[in-house]
């Protein structure tokens, strides 16, 4: 009985996480507009084009974190999605280990952006500066350009 | 009758033989001039090193920061051809280019010519390169000087018959080997000029962002108009102002595409693009405004690349 429980609740699980995912290509890409569009709320104050804004500054890091909090490896880049109107590279699954530890660093360095909530531009571009590494840093080896 | 006709045969084999031998005859650099090139600034050529983009194949793939000075070679570049191994030239008296004096890394450079009179692979940019000053070159080398010295040999090329005869790379130059400029610019002012000097010369953008033909040439009458990636399954963008390029980009966005890596929509420039621009965010911003420029006063062409390559997959 115990087992049958175990095994319901599981598949509960499984089917949930499959419902709220049927299009894990479509949830991944919004996920990187959205970061895209909170990236571009704070790169004039981070060029110095704006002038420093803590609030603006705090939402965007905010706003990333939380992107970066909703990176989940296996449920958006599950087998098999790297087929259809993707420009994931199929290098995210010939080398998932590298693959999940860049976009482990991409939520460490996220994290630590809030965590440091920067009162100045010096701070916030230090911060700014080492969590956008992270864009170039994956796209260079897991996404490739399709035009 | 049969031995006049061997005869024939033998003659007019020596012939051609003789003939591909002379027309694939390596040329160097004239001497004399290369002497006349000044002691080169290593501080002028650490710029000349960001916007040739040597790290990018000679640095560990991967390497950030100070390990991009790292030069021991390593990056795999393929092609329809086979694979080419990024070799060390690093300082390295054995494993490196730390032995050569100026005149190797100048015919190097320039003509694609190693000290041992072998030609190179164009997967090696000469063929962009040629079009440096070579004062630039030589402050390069200057640079080059002061970086470390990295032990470690790269694998050979791999690469099937008959493209494993270097010989045969003399051919390749006959037909592609162009040393003058790519276009022709109208009442281009000083910037666009500095501009097609940095992206036709040690910027080598054509090299990737330029259709080939059949032969690895390029095809200058689709002159960065985008391609097929060599690593398959992508593309590498069109970016001339015509249909699928970056008209909509203003010069001032190119600029900053360059420094920060962020397109307009603050996508991020990826594959090995995100390496150029670790290159050029060294590159002083008035560089990076004379590609822009460059890059809006060129002739527009729609993708050098199939419509397919964007679907496939």
């Amino acid at each position: 009985m115990k087992r049958i429980l175990a095994g319901l609740a599981l598949a509960a699980i499984t089917f949930t996480s499959v419902a709220a995912n049927a299009d894990p290509i479509a949830d991944r890409i919004a996920l990187m507009k959205a970061n895209g569009k909170a990236v571009g709320t704070m790169v004039p104050i981070a060029k110095g084009e704006a002038p420093f804004d803590a609030a603006i500054v705090a939402a965007g890091l905010a706003a990333i974190n939380e992107d970066a909090m909703k990176m989940d490896v296996a449920v958006l880049f599950p087998a098999g999605s790297d087929k259809g109107e993707t420009t994931a590279s199929p290098k995210i699954w010939e080398d998932m280990a590298g693959f999940q530890a860049a976009v482990d660093k991409f939520k460490a360095d996220a994290a630590a952006a809030v965590a440091a909530n920067p009162q100045d531009l010096a701070a916030f571009q230090a911060q700014f500066g080492a969590l956008t590494k992270n864009c170039g840093a994956c796209h260079e080896t897991y996404r490739i350009k399709k035009g | 009758m049969i031995k006049k006709l061997a005869i024939a045969a033998l003659v007019l084999g020596a012939i051609g033989g003789l003939l591909f031998w002379l027309l694939t005859e390596p040329e160097r650099l004239d001497p004399a001039l290369v002497a006349k090139a000044s002691e080169g600034d290593p501080a002028r050529g650490e710029l000349v090193f960001w916007q040739g983009g040597c790290a990018s194949c000679h640095g560990a793939p991967g390497a950030k920061d100070a390990e991009r000075l790292k030069l021991a070679g390593g990056l795999v570049l393929k092609s329809p051809f086979g694979n080419f191994h990024a070799p060390n030239i690093s300082m390295d008296l054995d494993d490196g280019i730390g032995a050569w004096g100026f005149i190797d890394f100048a015919n190097a450079m320039q003509r694609g010519v190693s000290p041992m009179g072998e030609h190179y692979y164009p997967a090696f940019p000469y063929a962009s390169y040629v079009r440096m000053e070579l004062a630039d070159v030589a402050d390069l080398w200057a640079f080059m000087k002061t970086l470390p010295e990295v032990t470690g040999k790269a694998p050979a090329h791999e690469l099937p018959f008959p493209f494993n005869i270097r010989r045969t790379l003399g051919g390749w130059k006959l037909l592609f080997f162009a040393k003058g400029p790519v276009l022709e610019i109208a009442n281009a002012s000083d910037e666009i000029k500095r501009g097609q000097y940095l992206v036709e010369g040690p910027g080598h953008c054509g090299e990737c962002h330029t259709p080939r033909n059949l032969l690895g040439g390029p095809k200058q009458g689709q002159w960065l108009a985008g391609a097929v990636s060599p690593e398959g399954g992508g593309i590498i963008p069109n970016i001339t102002g015509g249909e699928g390029g970056i008209e909509a980009w203003t010069a001032g966005q190119i600029a900053s595409a360059l420094k920060d890596g962020f397109t307009p929509d603050f996508d991020s420039l990826g594959g090995s693009m995100a390496s150029v621009v670790l290159n050029w965010s060294h590159v002083p911003d008035a560089d990076r405004a004379a590609v822009a420029a460059y890059l809006k006063a060129i002739p527009a062409h729609p993708n050098g690349y199939p419509p397919q390559a964007i679907k496939a997959k």
